[in-house]
């Protein structure tokens, strides 16, 4: 999928921002900087991977900054920042 | 025998006897200057470099220091700075408390000057440094009642205190504010550096305001004291209600300071003449505001308020509602004048505050404390000092000291900080026992120990929402997942001893 | 019912530990245009992973005749919200349009007739139809009074007496009445002026409002004080409602307490009484 740098998201507290921009390699880089890095890090990552498979996409560079959001959160900002990259929503218009 | 020289022979029989010789006064000569000039010449008012010389400090000995300036505090840095300038090394500092602004320790941690720390809690950078291992020997942390108890037992030795004052006369009476014009600082009580003037071999008073002779009441007597430096600043008087205390208009502190005053309402305890603590934390220091309607509406008054004085502590003393306030340390500015201006508003030493072996200590007698946490575990153990990510980041104070002593302990916490949850299986770090915790009140709910049924009944008759701490727990995992594992390594960084002297748990090292 | 914006995720965690009786989660006024796409993504995913507990979900959508409008819908239904609140309704129209829009989405998630409705009165307009407005759907769950756009649109402005207000305030309480859905009063909201508010939610406690809308949790103890019931009428309450029980399971028709006559008016006293005691945190809902 044709993907065109985007992000979404605040550095607020409890919010996280994602920057989702298109990869030379195929696949999947996650950049991930977190309050809770030691005790979530792996979760974040998962639910960024898992977010962007359903929508469809596969190969892409993450730069995210958390702070300390809930999976509903960060489902809400990949999301967006997906919807953003691509030009293609999850609701109809 | 009328005449002196008569009674001279049986003069000096009389000293044969006593073990003494006759003395001869008419050799000695008066002084006649002007005694305000002449306290201007007092042999103990010196430079700094000059006190440390005169202290005897060597090399490998104890060095100590009081937090009452909190955030703003300028003498540690100042002294260690010294000190490392003058090719001090293998010191041991033995602080109240360290915070933030003791950053610049890091410096002389490497370098050698200081290689052992004693304290109640670390802060900022230095807490960082020291979790990843900064030092080879584990720092001791101990409560506020624990260390006045180790000084006091020589656990603790002391052998140069250096002690900031907000005023001192040039012969060392010192203390946390000034009456002066010229008053540059203040901090009100000194408690936690009355063991130090007790207790260490020798004391050096460091003032911003040398006052004239004598500086009447004070806190520290010249007595107690070998040395007086004058110097441009002890502390900024704007930063000690900074650090860990924080007057909130967080709505999620003013839910849990509600809650926690409904629990105090329906405890039990709140009767005609009871005594309270407030802890630091937003919500245990705001938890007074809440109670104040009540104690109106009842005709009820406390007989005394303890600990870390507040500005609302002032407020309800001055309204008539507490009849004294004994302070160890003013937490802001406005407690600091109280206990300048009022008889009632008494300074205690940490001892006097918080020890487990002083029989007539305040917490022995204390109904109440209300206290925050950063975790508490499903057996109700509370830990204030290391964070949920291994990093240390707080100070015991006097939590364990005041848990254990009073007649009910609150533990006011959210059950979440952003993603880190409050309530644990086990905490980090063992700091207060469960067998001395009885509330933990969260925006979730509230548990009470099993070990209080009466008080579990009191609370749910009042209507307040009891809860197990077990649900608590589930609660925090179901909203944010199951935390990973910390990854600590095999190395010691600091030894938490008990308040009677023994160890309690240690912290390991956070690996990177 | 408390106002969060909807692109605060931290707010929209734990907003219901203040025990309002509803949330409404923001996506109009609260949210600039730039980012009403990623704050219906935060309300969506908020609404389908945070336990709200037996808190009413509300979202405050953008009118249909924004880009938004439709889309706002579509996400909120399939998140499962209690309410959709409609802003600046004037018309008994906008809200048959709101209703085939919720129609279409819950067809398709097949959760037919779920989703309930609030219209927002922020106009002259409105106000006229408020009782069209209040009875255009049988979704039609209150209707709301917004005053700062009414004060705009009525050429006048906000005084803390709020005389400007009380043509509209009566009329939406009428509006509702008649309609038998709730009446919702505006937002305070000036933080520091405590007593100001309790005068205001006292003043619409007594024109007959259900509730009040709010901006901080600072301001739900006041609201509950102010609607909480008296002991003594908790009490009689109390004492009607199980007459009545009692009546009904001797089956008796006629129903007496203290030797007067309990006409229908008394019941549906005593039963909001209770409701509102409930509500108020007074009484817990097994003491009843």
């Amino acid at each position: 999928m044709q993907l065109k740098e985007s992000f979404a998201g605040t550095l607020e507290s409890g919010d996280i921002h994602v920057r989702l921009m298109p990869s030379p390699t195929p696949g999947l880089t996650i950049h991930l900087e977190s309050s809770v890095a030691c005790q979530f890090g792996d979760q974040i990552r998962r639910v960024i991977a898992e977010t962007l498979a359903e929508l469809g996409i596969d190969s892409a560079e993450v730069n995210a900054t958390d702070k300390g959001a809930l999976d509903c959160t960060i489902r809400a900002r990949v999301t967006a920042a997906a919807v953003r990259a691509t030009g293609k929503d999850v609701w109809a218009d | 025998m009328s005449s002196i020289s008569q009674r001279a022979p049986l003069a000096e029989k009389a000293a044969e006897q006593l073990n003494k010789t006759v003395s001869h006064p008419e050799t000695s000569v008066k002084n006649p200057t002007p005694r305000m000039e002449l306290q201007k010449a007092s042999p103990k008012l010196v430079t700094l470099d000059e006190a440390i010389r005169r202290s005897g400090l060597k090399d490998g000995m104890t060095i100590s220091f009081h937090h009452h300036f909190r955030g703003g505090d300028k003498v540690v840095n100042l002294v260690v700075g010294r000190l490392a300038e003058m090719g001090f090394k293998d010191l041991h500092l033995a602080a109240s408390s360290l915070s933030d602004v003791h950053a610049p320790l890091i410096e002389h941690i490497e370098n050698g000057v200081i290689t052992r720390i004693s304290t109640s809690g670390l802060r900022g950078q230095l807490a960082d440094r020291i979790s990843r291992g900064l030092m080879k020997e584990p720092v001791i942390f101990r409560s506020h009642g624990g260390r006045g108890s180790a000084i006091a037992s020589g656990d603790l030795h002391i052998d140069v205190a250096f002690l900031g004052a907000s005023s001192a006369d040039p012969l060392g009476n010192a203390c946390g504010y000034s009456r002066s014009e010229n008053a540059k600082s203040i901090c009100g009580s000194l408690g936690y550096a009355l063991p130090d003037a007790q207790y260490a071999d020798k004391v050096v008073i460091l003032t911003d305001d040398l006052v004239d002779y004598p500086n009447t009441p004070c806190s520290i007597s010249e007595r107690q004291v070998d040395y007086v430096v004058e110097i441009d600043s002890v502390g900024d008087s704007s930063k000690i209600s900074s650090g860990a205390i924080r007057d909130s208009k967080n709505p999620r502190d003013i839910l849990l300071a509600q809650k926690a005053a409904k629990v105090i309402i329906n405890s039990g305890y709140f009767n005609d003449g009871f005594s309270i603590q407030t802890g630091t934390g937003g919500a245990s220091l705001a938890a007074v505001k809440y109670i104040r309607q009540s104690m109106i509406d009842r005709g009820i008054k406390a007989s005394f308020a303890l600990g870390g004085i507040t500005a609302h502590m002032v407020r309800l003393h001055e309204e008539g509602l507490i009849e004294r306030l004994i302070d160890v340390q003013s937490f802001d500015k406005v407690a600091a004048e109280s206990l300048k201006s009022d008889m009632m508003h008494k300074e205690v030493s940490a001892n006097e505050y918080a020890s487990a072996d002083e029989p007539g200590s305040a917490v022995h007698y204390l109904d109440m404390v209300i206290l925050s946490a950063l975790e508490v575990d499903v057996n109700f153990n509370v830990n204030v000092l290391v964070g949920s990510d291994g990093i240390i980041r707080g100070a015991i104070g006097g939590h364990p000291d005041t848990a254990a002593d009073s007649a009910l302990s609150i533990i006011v916490c959210p059950l979440l900080r952003g993603r880190i949850p409050c309530v644990v299986d086990e905490v980090t770090t063992l700091i207060t026992p469960g067998s001395s915790v009885d509330v933990i009140v969260t925006e979730y709910g509230i548990a009470v120990n099993p070990r209080r049924p009466e008080l579990a009944g009191r609370l749910r008759a009042a209507g307040l929402d009891v809860t197990e701490i077990t649900a608590l727990r589930d609660k925090a995992l179901s909203i944010i997942g199951t935390p990973a594992a910390l990854p600590f390594g095999d190395r010691v960084v600091g030894v938490v001893m008990n308040r009677d002297g023994n160890v309690l748990d240690v912290i390991r090292n956070i690996a990177d | 019912m408390m106002f969060v914006p909807g692109n605060n995720p931290g707010m929209m965690a734990d907003a219901h530990i203040y025990r309002p009786d509803s949330i409404m989660l923001d996506l109009e006024d609260s949210v600039t245009m730039a980012e009403k796409d990623t704050a219906r993504l935060l309300v969506y995913n908020a609404l389908k992973s945070v336990d709200y507990g037996d808190t009413e979900m509300v979202v405050r959508i953008n009118p249909l005749n924004t880009p938004y409008g439709k889309k706002d819908i579509e996400a909120v239904v399939k998140a499962g919200v209690d309410v959709i609140r409609m802003p600046k309704t004037e018309t008994a129209e906008e809200v048959v349009e709101v209703e085939r829009e919720i129609e279409r989405v819950e067809r398709e998630i097949g959760c037919e007739g779920r989703t309930l409705i609030m219209a927002a009165i922020e106009s002259a307009l409105g106000i006229c139809n408020a009782y069209a407005i209040a009875t255009a759907s049988p979704r039609m769950m209150g209707i709301a009074l917004g005053a700062e756009d009414y004060c705009a649109n009525l050429k006048t402005q906000r005084t803390p007496d709020g005389d400007e207000l009380r043509l509209a305030r009566e009329t939406i309480v009428v509006a509702a009445r008649a309609a038998g859905i709730a009446a919702l009063d505006t937002v305070y909201s000036n933080l520091e002026d405590m007593e100001t508010f309790r005068k205001e939610v006292e003043f619409i406690h007594r024109l007959g409002f259900d509730g009040k809308s709010i901006i901080n949790p600072r301001q739900i103890e006041i609201v509950n004080e102010v609607f909480a019931p008296t002991e003594k009428a908790i009490e009689k309450a109390r004492i009607i409602l199980a007459a009545i029980r009692e009546a009904e399971a001797k089956g008796s028709g006629v129903i007496a307490v203290n030797g007067k006559m309990v006409d229908r008016p008394v019941v549906i006293r005593a039963q909001r009484t209770i409701d509102l005691a409930i509500a108020s945190g007074i009484l817990k809902e097994e003491e009843v």
